[in-house]
């Protein structure tokens, strides 16, 4: 057969080539039970901590800082317990990232308390002489917009009460990071 | 008697002018984050934080300089290839003007900080219908020009293009299956493990269907053409073609080593790029063979020398690669610079270069005139080669360099650099040199587009019928 003479013929069979490795590898695992783990054991996001990770997502956050450790020693000493699938199994999207010019987050959240982020957010080299991070002083500047926070939480299925969005009211953006930041680590019932 | 056929040339110019422009925005994005990594306080404003900047110097590259390049080059060479005019001229004009007004506001988006944070995907959900509804118009011109072919047999560079129309059309809408919560908001349909696995694989992916099925297309065409000798084997290439489409979905993972993800799903995609080196020597041999006694036009052929040096980094890139995909050594330099270094070998040294030769090759001939400098073409060789090699070699260095910071611990078994800021700084001098090696790049990509220029405005005015 000369399927270099027959364009959808060929195109066909690239097709198929092209989803064989795609489905084994990728999107057979979505439905197999493969990846997916049960989240009864997540604590889900409080509508504040969505909207500071959606703060982190638009910041682009995740081009330097990656949110998985890894299970080697000399990185669970640094970054502490490595990660687990249902430490992001909620997560949509992941922020696994794949560059670290800064250290990894998916503990930091055990690390320090919020005075620590507030102040590093708005000065990181106020703390860090040396530091590259760029200040995100305007964080501090701009009200949280939370038009859609119950949109969000209806999308992504989290569970809420009225006083959880109640809770948006007033804060400001760098609020809502830090409640971020603060939970990461923290995602399981003990 | 090529000109008997009338040749649509209008897209392909109007292409290939906006792949340039868009190329000068990506890289001076590139320069400037390259240099806030070490001075922060060039993060001026929100919307020229380095964190917002990245994505656009990806995407520019990506989709504002790689994919209208192939647009043009691939109009060109489904109408030679096949000896038949582009079916649709009018739908090529139209997508041209779809293209620049949806990069604009792509760019515009990713300013305001409108991402779903996916690498390479972080266009938002509006975007994502633009890149569609742009890539079937391209395919439908694409696909009925090469059912139209006067000639029977579709040689290598047309299987290259047809696997480019599909790859990316698969890749792309299966990342970007999203739920929006809003016309500037989306989230993924797919939830942690799952949606960092869907992820690398289109991730790498675009790799495959943009930066290797797209210049493999050129490179394949412009190579025997510019160097006059035939291409050295066509089994290797049937061989080579079908083991690459098939093998390059199942090695997604290997940008997921060491994470949650399965191990057997990170075992497989480690196998798979081990395997991949097979098809992409197969064009690398090709390549060398085709070359066979004829190795003097390195001196003599400015397009050979970009064809050549090449398809030899992308040798190069394939085998770092698979390399890069051994648990030990990804446990050494994933996360560090090393990755970038390989990454702006394969797009600096082999893709930039592959089309930077298409161009050359293309261009004169479609405004009917010959390149305005040959020596000029040679000084942006010479500019863009030592340009990437200072890049890559500097990152690669500070790469394992700052991974071993991270893995050394004392005898008692604490970390010898506890502070992460202690493995951080040594890099600023090598990201400065990064930066010379960006800059020299950049100035030998001006010398490129300046001959360009000139070629296209020396050329005769076209001939009314």
């Amino acid at each position: 057969m000369n399927v270099d003479k027959k364009p959808v013929t060929f195109m066909i069979l690239a097709v198929l080539a092209i989803l064989v490795g795609t489905l084994i590898t990728t999107f057979i695992p979505l439905f197999t039970g493969t990846v997916i783990l049960s989240t009864e054991n997540v604590i889900p996001y409080t509508p504040l901590e969505l909207e500071g990770r959606d703060i982190y997502i638009r910041e682009g956050c995740n081009n330097c800082h990656t949110q998985t450790v890894r299970p080697l020693e000399f990185e669970t000493k640094r970054y502490g317990s490595y990660s687990q699938l249902a430490d992001s199994a909620i997560d949509r999207p992941h922020l696994w990232g794949s560059k670290r010019t800064g250290p990894d987050l998916a503990r930091v959240g055990r690390k320090y308390p919020a005075a620590w982020h507030y102040q590093h957010m708005k000065n990181p080299q106020s703390m860090y002489p040396q530091s590259n991070m760029p200040a995100y002083t305007w964080l501090t500047d701009s009200k949280l917009d939370g038009r859609y926070a119950e949109q969000k939480m209806k999308v992504l299925g989290y569970p809420y009460a009225a006083g959880d969005l109640k809770a948006l009211d007033g804060k400001t953006e760098m609020d809502a990071l830090v409640a971020y930041l603060l939970r990461l680590g923290k995602e399981l019932r003990p | 008697m090529a000109n008997e056929i009338k040749y649509e040339y209008d897209a392909i110019k109007g292409f290939a002018v906006s792949s340039l422009f868009w190329a000068i925005v990506g890289l001076l994005v590139g320069i400037l984050i390259s240099i806030q990594l070490v001075y922060p306080q060039l993060n001026l404003t929100p919307w020229l934080t380095y964190g917002r900047l990245r994505p656009i110097h990806t995407n520019a590259l990506i989709y504002g300089f790689t994919v209208p390049a192939a647009f043009s080059l691939f109009f060109f060479l489904v109408q030679r290839l096949g000896r038949v005019p582009l079916a649709f001229p009018g739908l090529a004009k139209f997508t041209l003007y779809f293209f620049n007004i949806a990069i604009v506001l792509a760019a515009l988006s990713l300013f305001a900080g409108m991402s779903q944070s996916k690498e390479y995907s972080e266009l938002e959900w509006p975007l994502d219908v633009g890149v569609v509804v742009l890539w079937v118009l391209f395919s439908i011109n694409i696909i009925s020009t090469i059912m139209k072919r006067k000639e029977e047999q579709m040689y290598v560079s047309l299987w290259y293009i047809l696997a480019t129309v599909v790859g990316v059309a698969i890749v792309y809408i299966g990342n970007n299956i999203s739920v929006p919560v809003s016309l500037f908001k989306s989230y993924s349909a797919y939830a942690g493990a799952n949606d960092a696995n869907v992820q690398w694989w289109f991730g790498h992916n675009a790799v495959a269907f943009v930066f290797t099925t797209i210049p493999l297309a050129i490179f394949y065409y412009i190579l025997p053409k510019s160097s006059g000798a035939p291409l050295y084997s066509h089994r290797l290439s049937i061989v080579g073609f079908w083991s690459l489409v098939f093998a390059y979905l199942w090695t997604g993972a290997h940008h997921l080593i060491y994470t949650p993800l399965p191990d057997w799903i990170q075992t497989v995609a480690i196998a798979f790029s081990f395997f991949l080196i097979a098809p992409s020597w197969a064009s690398v041999i090709n390549g060398y063979g085709t070359m066979g006694s004829q190795w003097e036009q390195m001196r003599s052929n400015y397009l050979v020398k970009f064809v050549v040096l090449g398809i030899t980094f992308y040798g190069l890139q394939t085998i770092q690669g698979p390399s890069q995909a051994i648990r030990s050594f990804s446990a050494l330099t994933h996360f560090t610079d090393w990755v970038p270094g390989h990454v702006h070998m394969g797009t600096m040294g082999w893709v930039t270069m592959t089309l930077s030769a298409g161009f050359y090759y293309m261009l004169p001939r479609i405004y009917n005139t010959e390149i305005y400098s040959i020596k000029l073409a040679n000084v942006h060789f010479w500019l863009v080669l030592v340009g990437q090699l200072i890049y890559s070699v500097t990152m690669w260095i500070t790469g394992i360099r700052q991974g071993a910071m991270w893995q050394a611990l004392n005898a008692d078994g604490s970390l010898t650099y506890p502070n992460f800021i202690q493995t951080l700084t040594p890099n600023y001098p090598f990201w400065n040199m990064r930066t010379m090696g960006g800059v020299i790049f950049f100035a030998g990509f001006l010398v490129f587009v300046f001959n360009i220029y000139k070629t296209i405005k020396h050329a005769p005015a076209p001939q009314k019928a």
